[in-house]
């Protein structure tokens, strides 16, 4: 999109200012979630994998699945399971697109399928690892998980895209490509690691805006 | 060969992150794909990987692997007769 085309969309997404919502918000990181602003669960002192396990374990998500992801789709699964688990049981068939994004894509994984295969002499790359070494995998599970058939998109920044994620979340539900959208950033690489996700749809209590959604990553 | 069993077992659950089963959960004859233990496509190759990595066994034909993995009794028996290590 280009020129007088994409300053009309803007314009057009501009005056949809208060029309939208946040719903519901959640963050993971330091072995903390927090849900709506308020510390649900936390583990000290353990690795990313331990905290994972037992996060599924305390929010007694039944997925044996979760324990064959990689950390990456670990990380988005358990924050999107917190969120979406109690709209599930209201909905019979959810319409929630899913727009995510984070800086170092599937790195992790990466590194670790190029460890399993760098010694000639020892080669047996592991198909369950190669199968996590694109970053959009892990919103295919989540997809799985709630039979979501929506859109859905991944992408890659240096940095938290505020504006992309509130145009592009914007831009589906103004052309009635779905009812909400579950957006936001799941970050993994070697340990460190932090998920912002919300989800936007007409209802809510928080405006979705910008300067909200930059709120939502920094706090 | 009930010592291979015990030892595919645990190499299985090791190897597929079977998080909360155990060596005492898993008959010799139950089904490994299915309503058994519920083993899934991407399983299926890292089950080939481990008859290669561990037993030196090559699986080419995908038909054999159907009869191969019906359960731990017939992995025995298909690793005890063509194992090169």
């Amino acid at each position: 999109m280009e020129g007088a085309t994409q300053r009309f969309y803007l314009k057009k997404l501009n005056k949809l200012e208060g029309v939208y919502k946040i719903a519901r918000q959640c963050t993971i990181e330091n072995n903390s979630i927090l849900l709506n602003g308020e510390k649900c669960f936390t583990v000290e002192g353990v690795s990313f994998s331990e905290f994972a396990k037992a996060a599924y374990k305390h929010f007694e998500m039944d997925y044996p699945k979760f324990f064959k992801m990689d950390n990456l789709s670990k990380l988005a699964f358990l924050v999107s399971e917190i969120i979406l688990k109690d709209i599930v049981k209201s909905e019979e068939e959810l319409d929630i697109a899913l727009v995510f994004a984070n800086r170092s894509s599937s790195l992790d994984t990466d590194v670790k399928y190029q460890a399993s295969i760098a010694d000639k002499t020892s080669y047996f790359p592991s198909p369950a690892v190669f199968v996590y070494t694109l970053p959009n995998i892990c919103i295919g599970e989540i997809s799985i998980r709630y039979q979501l058939k929506t859109e859905n998109a991944f992408f890659v920044f240096d940095t938290f895209p505020a504006e992309f994620f509130k145009n592009y979340t914007e831009s589906l539900l103004t052309t009635g490509k779905t009812e909400k959208v579950l957006c936001g950033w799941t970050e993994y690489f070697q340990e460190t690691y932090k998920a912002v996700v919300y989800l936007v749809g007409e209802k809510g209590t928080i405006e979705h805006n910008k300067q909200n959604i930059n709120t939502l990553y920094n706090n | 060969m009930d010592a291979l069993k015990q030892e595919l077992k645990s190499k299985i659950i090791e190897v597929l992150n079977l998080e909360d089963v155990t060596v005492a959960d898993i008959n010799d004859d139950d089904a490994l794909f299915g309503d058994g233990l519920g083993l899934d496509s991407i399983d299926a190759l890292e089950l080939i990987v481990l008859m290669d990595k561990n037993y030196g066994i090559k699986l080419t034909d995908p038909k054999e692997g159907k009869t191969i993995f019906q359960s731990i009794a017939t992995m025995a028996a298909y690793i005890d007769a063509n194992r090169t290590k």
